[in-house]
């Protein structure tokens, strides 16, 4: 059955939601074909982020993309977020059944 | 007898501090913020109906000149006393310099409940004070900085849910009337003390949760916290007494001067100056400056326009 998928790269972003804007255009402008954005909440180096309050809330973004893509997505967010702003990235290999939409 | 909404957001503070697992839905949250906004921005068009807009553009040009000296104190305040650096002043005085639509709408509960009227277009001032006082602090943050992406900031402020909603309103209350308004006010004004009493039951479980932030950052944040709207009031008062506003108007000019902003002015910061540290700004305008106005503030600016304009009235 694995035969059928074809690798891709899965970036998932966790950061605050006032990133969400800016974030998922300069994504969209790299090239990646869409992305998912969901409500998040947890805890990390910046104590509970509960979302109790929507302002101050957490984000997850999920993108899938090929390599290059995903490699331009890791350099936006090194040069342009990192310092500022608090989020978490990390990157996984996954199968996908379509790989012309990725 | 204390009023029963300031109840509420003690109520909402107890159960944030005793870490009760109360929470108010996300979704509940937005829809009472939008039913605020939009009540608000009612209330003042119908109230401005009756007035000829024209009338209020000499008043509008001395209160936002007025409202400018809020973020320059606060920046100075901030540089000077508490030694932060420019980005993290710059970023108060822009959350000082706007205003708090709720710490608005508890003063109008509050002068329903003593029977004072105020002037309907209040409201007005309201939807203008929450801008120039935000750019003033992006751009006191900015200075010497190398560029500042101004286009996206004014749009972020201009197009946000708060400015759309009350202007909005405004509109559409202006342009309905009293008598055309009918058939919504029971909704709007008739639920509006009860849905304000939901609200700030979520704004005092908020706010407590801000107290770490404010053990972290020490007693710098707390003073000016209390300093700041007690300076803002004063510009208040000064300035309705120069218009000549009565008792009722007084008191909600200076809460607006007084109020610090915790929802237009966080994100619109967050994106214009990112190197500023948000839990400062917040922490200050929400966990002290916020529960600070609706308990005592309020009370305190309605006697002092009493004592100042209540003789000639």
């Amino acid at each position: 059955m694995t035969s059928r998928l074809v690798v891709r790269k899965l970036i998932t972003v966790i950061c605050e939601s006032a990133l969400e804007q800016g974030l998922t255009q300069a994504i969209s402008k790299l090239g990646a074909s869409g992305y998912t954005v969901s409500d998040a909440r947890g805890k990390g180096a910046h104590g509970v982020r509960d979302a109790s309050w929507p302002e101050n809330a957490n984000i997850r973004i999920e993108v899938l993309c090929d390599e290059p893509i995903a490699s331009c997505i890791l350099d936006l967010l090194v040069n342009n977020y990192y310092s500022n702003y608090t989020l978490v990235t990390f990157v996984s290999d996954v199968g996908v059944l379509r790989p012309g939409k990725f | 007898m204390p009023d029963p909404v300031i109840l509420f957001f003690v109520l909402g503070a107890v159960a944030g501090l005793i870490r009760s697992d109360l929470k108010i839905p996300g979704v509940l949250y937005e829809s009472l913020s939008i039913f605020l906004l939009l009540a608000i921005g009612l209330k003042g068009g119908i109230a401005l109906s009756k007035h000829h807009p024209g009338e209020l553009l000499g008043p509008i040009l001395v209160v936002v000149a007025a409202a400018t000296l809020v973020p320059i104190t606060g920046f100075v305040i901030a540089r000077l006393v508490g030694q932060q650096d420019r980005a993290n002043a710059g970023a108060l005085a822009a959350h000082y310099g706007s205003v708090s639509v709720v710490t608005f709408a508890v003063a109008s509960s509050f002068l329903m409940r003593q029977a004072v009227e105020a002037e309907g277009y209040m409201s007005v001032f309201l939807v203008i004070l929450e801008i120039p006082g935000l750019l003033i602090g992006v751009a006191l943050a900015r200075m010497g900085a190398s560029e500042t992406r101004w286009l996206p900031l004014i749009h972020e402020i201009l197009t946000g849910k708060s400015i759309v909603l009350l202007v909005g309103g405004l509109i559409i209350g202006y342009v309905c009337g009293e008598e055309g308004a009918v058939s919504i006010t029971p909704l709007f004004f008739g639920l509006f003390k009860g849905l304000l009493a939901i609200f700030l039951l979520e704004m005092g479980l908020v706010t407590a949760g801000r107290v770490a932030d404010l053990k972290r950052s020490g007693i710098f944040l707390v003073s000016f916290g209390l300093l700041m709207p007690l300076l803002g009031a004063m510009i208040g008062l000064i300035t309705a007494l120069g218009l000549g506003l009565s008792v009722g108007g007084s008191t909600l000019l200076a809460t607006l001067f007084a109020s610090a902003s915790y929802i237009a002015a966080p994100a619109a910061v967050r994106m214009a100056v990112p190197e500023a540290n948000p839990s400062l700004s917040i922490g200050a305008s929400l966990g002290v400056t916020f529960p600070f106005n609706i308990t005592l503030g309020i009370p305190l600016y309605f006697a002092a326009s009493q004592w100042l304009i209540g003789g000639q009235a």
